[in-house]
């Protein structure tokens, strides 16, 4: 068990996010998505120019931009 | 009786599908009051009950940061429908749980379409719908709004609730003990002040200042500013608390404690996955590959090349139809009416301006389609995933990647439609800076300018220079949207937080009625203005027509011409009709009338508003290498760009040229010593940046929901073109390159 930013987790790795550090929009918006501690998520792939990641949470695929995933701390198993 | 009913929910819940279901062909699309919104109304009728459907604009949450939020909310607080129909994708059940908890949050008569049950039952979740009802107190209802399943049983639901007609009993959750505390401090001086009460619960207004809500307490300040300050520095003092204890934000808590609440709802025997949630479903296999780093941008590249010839090439058909039919109105025209003002008005004010409208017609629908398309298969939202990181750098979004190709990325497209195409860009900054850039691309009207051009001056590069202004294009949009996005429209990215929903084949009659839409919304927004402003054209190129003194010169010049030849000459030109082979003397004089004719234009033309505008700017247009001709046909080129071509052959005395086929307009060009290869590089510059025609500056100001930044397109495209064209042609003239 190890806490990272989500930009640093692999393809296919997963974890239970344990912070959001995003206030404002940027922190609404992730939220509002269902991206809150306790959530379980899955890293699903990245584009082709390794930004925006794609993940897996609550069973759809969403898409963040690296600098946002930045603000996502995850503890990984 | 008669009621309204809303239909709210998550973007790809199936909200437009069962619109669609329940209202059929009666439906009315409108904007909300004075936002770019779309609103949606239609009818249903049940049992002699005629209920008014509005399909709310999606949302995941109900703040007040995205104006479809803001409209969203509005639209429930000041219109009070009856029942709200909220519209949740089984397949996704915790995520848009959270909308309705905020809907119940603030007390909002609801009733759950629990829809795409069909596709939550393939990936093997089961959802007790009874338990989940008799939990949230609310009706819930089993749908798949594809095929209309559930359809009449929603209705009968609903109806219902508007019969019945008693207030829901709000949902009051537990957001933790500190926010909770400071809610019930909060709401006891909202409810003794009657502060905002009239309109909003007292509960859910202390809620919206802890969640730092803008529109609530902009509000409040207005209202009772010593109590909206009394408000905030509980929320301060709440805030500052959390941050030390917990460092976290109220809102942050509130956020949890929903999806803590969902959570444990789902956990109460709601749902049951017969499956791994991560387990990777047919879509993601797709994905796997169409998002592959090596295969997906190839395929990508492939399918946007196909859209792009779908639309282009297949509308060509139906524009080449519409072409002819005008062209024979006009011929119609030009063979009854008597020569003069009123037919010169009808021919090329009227006639030109509906065609010019209506000419893009096809080009829309087609290209309404295939982006429909796309969008509705779910594969935009992976072109917008993978082209991300390029369009990022200058302040744009991935899906702006769309706009641009319309427009003419790949050269030949149209801006109409591609400024139109902008509307599947959510983010309201990067989606301007998307609106305002994409006229720089080499629509298929710049296309007979520049062919003009280089034919005449670089003739021996064509492929080569035609592949460096498709790269000038490109840059100088790219470039100019940095440019922007750092000055005025400045301000951070909007968050991508974007959902790649599962790949869905789309439905043939919601494919047909978006397009439908969309053209229609064009005919009916555009046509009128750009009917107004076709005629202004004509009238500046047309008046003040010359005065008598001038006409008679060449009357005079026209009677020598006669009387130098014998009368049976000039009888047999008079009396042939078009087809009719001439004698080589009746020829002869044939050419030195029509000159004579295409030498008057010329003057006319000059001494024209247009022309007078024109030879007003030589002194400035010369810092660019253009003359007075130039100018004006510039400005013709406003009515559309390949106006220029036609204009510049009548003020070189060649009569309207036709774009297609210009080459004694070239060969005029080459050989005139106002011009070199500089002039032509310069000019070709100017074209493809300055002011958008009339028609892209109309769809520019009605997408961007203010005739300001028409106005402003027109005014700064012009300006960096000239900036532009300047430079070139100083900086070649300093060097002595390309002089000819
Ligand atoms: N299998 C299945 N597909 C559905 C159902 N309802 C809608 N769809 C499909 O889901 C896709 C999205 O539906 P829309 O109606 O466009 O969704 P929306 O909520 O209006 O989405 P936005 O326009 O983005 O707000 C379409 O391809 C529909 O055909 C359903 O009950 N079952």
């Amino acid at each position: 068990m190890s806490k990272l930013s989500m930009r640093r987790m692999k393809e296919n790795q997963s974890g239970i996010i344990s912070a959001v550090k995003a206030d404002g929009e940027m922190g609404r918006r992730i939220r509002d998505m269902g991206l809150v501690p306790g959530t379980h998520i899955k890293i699903q792939g990245r584009a082709p120019l390794y930004d925006p990641v794609a993940l897996r949470v609550m069973g759809f695929t969403l898409t963040l931009r690296n600098n946002e995933a930045d603000l996502i701390v995850v503890e990984v198993e | 009786m008669e009621t309204t009913i809303a239909l709210a929910g998550n973007p790809n819940s199936g909200k437009t599908t069962l619109f669609n279901e329940l209202t059929g062909a009666r439906q009315h699309v409108g904007n909300y009051p004075g936002v770019t919104v779309e609103k949606k109304q239609g009818t249903y009728v049940s049992n002699g009950y005629k209920m008014t459907i509005v399909d709310l604009p999606g949302t995941y949450s109900l703040t007040a940061y995205s104006l479809e939020e803001v409209v969203a909310r509005d639209f429930l607080v000041k219109e009070e429908p009856g029942v709200v129909i909220n519209i949740v994708d089984a397949s996704n059940l915790e995520r848009n749980l959270y909308l309705s908890l905020q809907f119940m949050e603030m007390g909002i008569p609801i009733c759950i379409a629990l829809n795409m049950i069909d596709v939550a039952k393939n990936r093997g979740i089961e959802i007790n719908e009874k338990k989940l009802s008799e939990f949230l107190r609310i009706p819930v209802v089993p749908t798949v709004a594809r095929s209309g399943r559930g359809k009449t049983e929603l209705m009968n639901a609903a109806e219902k609730m508007v019969k019945k007609n008693e207030r829901p009993i709000p949902l009051d959750i537990s957001y933790g003990g500190d926010v909770d505390q400071a809610l019930v401090e909060m709401e006891a001086e909202i409810s003794a002040n009657s502060f905002l009460t009239d309109t909003y619960r007292a509960r859910w207004v202390a809620l919206k200042y802890l969640e730092n809500d803008e529109q609530i307490r902009s509000l409040g300040q207005k209202t009772d500013p010593v109590l909206s300050s009394k408000l905030e520095e509980v929320v301060n003092r709440l805030s500052i608390h959390l941050q030390d204890t917990l460092d976290t934000y109220p809102e942050a808590m509130i956020a949890d404690h929903r999806y803590g609440y969902i959570k444990s709802i789902i956990k109460q025997g709601i749902i049951s996955f017969k499956q791994d949630r991560d387990r990777l479903f047919l879509s993601d296999k797709i994905d796997k590959v169409l998002t592959n780093r090596f295969l997906g941008p190839v395929i990508m590249i492939a399918v946007l090349m196909g859209l792009y010839h779908l639309t282009f090439a297949y509308s060509e058909v139906p524009v080449g139809w519409l072409e002819s039919f005008f062209g024979w109105l006009g011929g119609m025209v030009e063979a009854f009416l008597p020569d003069g003002l009123i037919k010169s008005l009808v021919i090329s004010g009227i006639i030109d301006g509906v065609g010019g409208v209506l000419g893009f017609v096809p080009l829309i629908m087609f290209m309404f389609f295939g982006i429909s398309l796309l969008e509705d298969s779910g594969y935009l939202a992976r072109v917008a995933f993978m082209l991300d990181r390029v369009f990022q750098i200058f302040g744009l979004h991935g899906s702006s990647v769309m706009a641009f190709i319309v427009s003419g990325g790949i050269a030949g497209g149209c801006a109409v439609p591609g400024v139109m195409a902008s509307r599947t860009l959510k983010s309201p900054r990067e989606r301007l800076a998307t609106l305002l850039t994409v006229p720089f691309m080499n629509c298929g009207a710049k296309l007979p300018v520049f062919a003009l051009l280089v034919a005449a001056f670089f003739a021996a590069n064509e492929a080569k220079i035609m592949f460096i202004i498709t790269l000038v294009a490109w840059g100088g949009a790219l470039l100019v949207a940095k440019l922007l996005r750092i000055t005025i429209i400045k301000g951070a990215a909007t968050p991508f937080v974007m959902e790649l929903p599962p790949y869905r084949l789309p439905t043939f009659k919601g494919l047909l009625i978006h397009t439908w839409e969309r053209t229609w919304q064009y005919i009916k927004k555009a046509g009128t203005v750009i009917l107004g402003i076709s005629i202004v054209i004509w009238a500046m190129m047309t008046f003040p027509s010359l005065p008598e003194s001038k006409t008679q010169i060449f009357e005079a010049e026209r009677k020598a011409v006669m009387v130098g030849v014998s009368s049976t000459v000039v009888e047999e030109l008079e009396s042939a009709d078009e087809e009719a082979e001439l004698s080589e003397r009746a020829e002869g004089l044939k050419d030195l009338l029509t000159a004579i004719d295409y030498r008057e234009a010329e003057s006319a033309l000059k001494h024209s508003i247009a022309g007078r505008m024109g030879t007003a700017l030589e002194p400035a247009s010369r810092l660019a290498g253009f003359d007075w001709r130039t100018n004006i046909a510039l400005v013709g080129g406003f009515a559309a760009k390949e106006v220029v071509v036609s204009t510049l052959g009548t003020a070189y005395s060649l009569g309207e040229v036709d774009p297609e086929e210009n080459q004694s307009l070239s060969e005029t060009l080459a050989s005139n010593p106002g011009w070199s290869p500089l002039v032509a590089l310069s000019l070709i510059i100017f074209t493809i940046f300055y002011a958008p025609c009339f028609v892209a500056v109309v769809c520019i100001s009605k997408e961007a929901g203010s005739w300001k930044w028409g106005a402003f397109s027109m005014a700064f495209n012009t300006l960096l073109a000239f900036v532009l064209a300047m430079l070139v042609f100083q900086v070649g003239t300093a060097l002595g390159i390309l002089a000819g």
